[in-house]
């Protein structure tokens, strides 16, 4: 994706060291409250290669590139959906809080000229990233959350895809001894989600390891987890074991459990009703007042394209 | 006025006890909500808490003043009668507040998003049509509406047995994954539907009253 020279973080940012760019960014979140950041669209923070210490996250203060404020690290971590839990989105922490996630492997293959299993180790030496994106749940609420991870694309490159695969499949780790929500036999688990090739590509897909600048907690997909920032949040598969490259669009825990209502696309797009959910508006967590739901979550202008011509009606 | 109620508490002093208790029960899941709010109780979706109480707390009450003929006309609870309407009042007091939450907290009368939601979202059909059936009944649950319909009073507050299922479905078709607490709302609601016919009815109680007769001698 080309990105708009408005969004390359200024050179003397881009070339100072490790430490002095933290610094900057922690000062940019203080000080200016993020207006640097904000201009961003989407914002793209410049990673530090070494993990930023926890006791200090850079985001304080930061804004997505529309300027909504960043969600509270304790209403991300404390109102989930992770039914491999409970479907009980307040107790989604307590219950997960035992979830051992190292060692960990992800296994990546299927139509590809190298497969591999990755540890994480291996994944965070990948050039890491940090994001700014919003959150839109099918249930019409939503957050602002600042990941940090590797971009799916650069992952995928690793592997390098055959020319056959056309789609991505990605599931959730099966074992419903450190899983319980799994014993629930109404769900065909594990969860399965799937991309086409070129979502999956785009550079606005991440796979995050982390949350304000700590490493991911078991409720939120510990230890590594997809962010799809235009589609609605079940296709941000959590806690991923598995990724496979196919030539079939892969069938998703959601559209096998509810054809009707969750379709394989499913972009956030407040013109396709829900028969639960009011789609055209939602309440972002932290406010009151309901605001319209953006086309494709506010990020049309980057990932429009990826639909031309396909009617979105039909796509859900 | 005073002295008729002092007169009834001396002479029935546990119904009173009784019907203090209900109304109490029925009022403080509203005192509770007002605390947690106030107090930051609630989670980080404040009004989808205020929407999922005060429609648990309808429907619960509904359903209570559902159970009270019942009650009494099988299992010989004669009180249950003196609550029914309170019960039921109540319940429709949860319902209206849960639907001004909706309109005018919630959306904030942007009738197009409501009507959007209208228009493609069932469970909302239902409950709606749950709402505005029990207005009428609302209204002519006064002694002086009774006297005033006669017989038809009571048809018309027949119009409950349609007005509870109907909530019953709504919840239903809401849930998006975890069905126990609707369907176990529906087994209730068709076990004190069934209760009323006639032939059960009737068979039941005879059959407690030779249980009772069978103790006495
Ligand atoms: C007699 C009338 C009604 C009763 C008894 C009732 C009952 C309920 C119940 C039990 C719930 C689920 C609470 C939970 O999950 O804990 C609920 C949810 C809800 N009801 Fe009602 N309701 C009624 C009428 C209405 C009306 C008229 C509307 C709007 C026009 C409405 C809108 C909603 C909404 C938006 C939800 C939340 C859905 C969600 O976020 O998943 N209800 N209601």
């Amino acid at each position: 994706m080309k990105i708009p020279s408005s969004e390359i973080t200024p050179e003397h940012i881009y070339h100072a060291r490790p430490q002095s760019r933290r610094r900057f960014l922690q000062t940019a979140g203080l000080v200016a409250g993020g207006a640097l950041l904000s201009a961003c669209a989407p914002s793209y923070v410049e990673p530090s290669p070494t993990p930023i210490k926890p006791e200090k996250p850079v985001t304080a203060g930061q804004t997505d590139e529309l300027g909504d404020a960043i969600t509270g690290y304790d209403a991300i971590t404390n109102y989930n959906n992770f039914y491999e839990f409970t479907t009980d989105k307040q107790a989604v922490a307590r219950l997960s809080a035992g979830f051992v996630a190292e060692p960990w492997k992800v296994q990546v293959g299927g139509l590809v000229n190298n497969p591999k299993t990755f540890d994480l180790d291996e994944l965070r030496k990948i050039t890491p990233v940090e994001r700014i994106y919003r959150m839109r749940c099918v249930e019409a609420w939503s957050m602002v959350i600042p990941w940090s991870g590797l971009t799916l694309n650069r992952l995928l490159k690793l592997v390098d895809p055959k020319s056959e695969a056309k789609y991505v499949r990605f599931e959730t780790l099966l074992d419903p001894t450190r899983l319980p929500g799994q014993r629930d036999r109404s769900f065909p688990w594990p969860y399965v989600e799937g991309l086409r090739l070129d979502e999956a590509m785009h550079d606005l897909t991440i796979l995050a390891t982390g949350i304000y600048g700590k490493p991911l907690l078991p409720q939120n997909g510990a230890p590594i987890r997809l962010v799809v920032p235009w589609k609605y949040g079940f296709k941000s598969i959590k806690s991923i074991t598995k990724i496979e490259l196919v030539a079939d669009e892969p069938v998703s825990l959601w559209m096998k459990s509810g054809p009707s209502e969750y379709g394989f696309y499913s972009n956030v797009n407040p013109d396709v009703s829900h028969p639960r959910w009011s789609q055209s508006s939602e309440r972002r967590i932290g406010e009151v007042i309901r605001r319209r739901t953006l086309m494709f979550n506010g990020y049309a202008d980057q990932v429009a394209s990826l639909y031309a011509g396909m009617d979105l009606r039909k796509n859900y | 006025m005073l002295a008729w109620t002092y007169a009834k508490i001396t002479k029935r002093p546990n119904l009173m006890v009784f019907r203090i208790f209900v109304h109490l029960a029925a009022v403080l899941p509203l005192a509770h909500l007002l605390w947690d709010t106030w107090r930051g109780n609630l989670t980080v979706n404040p009004l989808q808490d205020w929407t999922f109480r005060t429609g648990d707390w309808a429907l619960r009450l509904l359903v209570a003043s559902l159970a009270c003929t019942p009650l009494a006309s099988v299992f010989g609870f004669k009180q249950a009668i003196t609550v029914r309407r309170a019960l039921g009042l109540y319940g429709f007091g949860y319902a209206l507040l849960h639907f001004f939450i909706f309109v005018g907290v919630d959306y904030r009368f942007a009738f197009d998003l409501i009507w959007d939601d209208l228009a493609t979202k069932r469970y909302i059909l239902v409950g709606l049509a749950a709402l505005l059936i029990l207005i009428p009944l609302a209204i002519t649950s006064t002694r002086g509406w009774m006297k005033r319909l006669g017989r038809r009073w009571k048809t018309l507050h027949k119009l409950t047995y349609l007005a509870v299922p109907l909530a019953v479905i709504h919840y239903i078709w809401l849930v998006k994954a975890d069905l126990r607490d609707p369907l176990l709302y529906a087994s209730i609601v068709t076990l004190l539907l069934i209760l009323r016919l006639p032939v059960l009815r009737t068979q039941i109680s005879q059959f407690r009253q030779r249980l009772s007769g069978k103790f006495l001698h």
